[in-house]
């Protein structure tokens, strides 16, 4: 099982899901007994949720929906160019 | 090799998430559109090149990620790191209160976060150095792997990592700082 300074320092990899299933279980096994580490992670569970929710939720705009799709449809040839577009 | 006369029809499906991340990075919304605009150019035009079967997003995202550091790192003037290590210095010297602290002496601890507006944790978010700011929006916006992230920004896993922390830290500070300036939090005596 793990203690308290490896949960902590593996606490973002684990929320991260970049643990192996063995260090995860390691970390498992610690917060279920740990109250401060439990705290700690839910922390950090919160604030990687709200970042999520509250910093994607941008409406695309309408008109650049229609901008790209224009793009991709003017480009008839297929030759990667596109009308109005100076080549790259 | 991909077809491109299906490039419209599955990639316009990621058009919305492109243009999240793409406001995050450059700040705001006529450089987003046309980031996001030249990322779906790019990717048409190299489509060819595409892997049917692997990860159609992760690949839109790498364009996404590479035309933002070619068009608009070079012209900009943020802190780099080392004007964060400094920040990060100065708040370990002023032993000053931090979120987490105060998010455990609230009442319903588990959402603290509604403390604050989506404005404030966008601007906690666009206020990083571009270094910590693409790993925050690829592993915590976007939801990609470590693995994945590196390969996007030519890094290390290992510095993926340490710059996540690093980001989401100073995140969480200038977050600890409008709870303060707005009285949600009491300032540590």
């Amino acid at each position: 099982m793990a203690d308290c300074n490896q949960t902590l320092r593996e606490l973002e990899p684990y929320l991260d899901g970049e643990l192996s299933a063995e260090a995860q279980e390691h970390i498992n096994g610690h917060l279920d007994g740990c109250v401060d580490c439990q705290q700690a992670y839910e922390f950090h569970h919160e604030f990687k949720l709200a970042v999520r929710r509250k910093a994607a939720n941008d409406e695309i705009p309408d008109d650049l929906i229609q901008r790209l799709e224009f793009c991709l449809r003017e480009d008839i040839d297929g030759d990667g160019t596109v009308a109005g577009e100076p080549p790259r | 090799m991909a077809d491109r006369s299906d490039f419209a029809a599955q990639a316009m499906q990621h058009a919305p998430q492109l243009y999240s991340a793409a406001l995050r990075m450059t700040r705001n919304r006529s450089d987003a559109e046309d980031l996001v605009q030249e990322t779906m150019l790019r990717a048409y035009r190299s489509f060819g090149t595409f892997t049917e079967g692997t990860n159609l997003r992760a690949w839109l995202f790498r364009i996404l990620t590479n035309a933002y550091i070619n068009r608009y790192r070079a012209k900009q003037r943020r802190p780099d790191e080392t004007d964060l290590a400094e920040i990060e210095d100065l708040y370990l010297y002023r032993r000053v209160g931090s979120l987490e602290t105060a998010a455990a002496s609230l009442s319903a601890e588990d959402q603290f976060m509604d403390l604050f507006t989506d404005d404030e944790v966008k601007a906690a978010l666009e206020n990083l150095p571009d270094n910590f700011r693409l790993p925050v929006i690829l592993a915590d916006v976007e939801g990609f792997a470590y693995k994945e992230i590196a390969e996007m920004l030519d890094i290390p896993v290992g510095t993926v990592m340490s710059r996540l922390h690093r980001g989401r830290k100073a995140m969480q500070r200038e977050l600890y700082d409008f709870a303060l300036e707005r009285g949600l939090v009491d300032a540590p005596t």
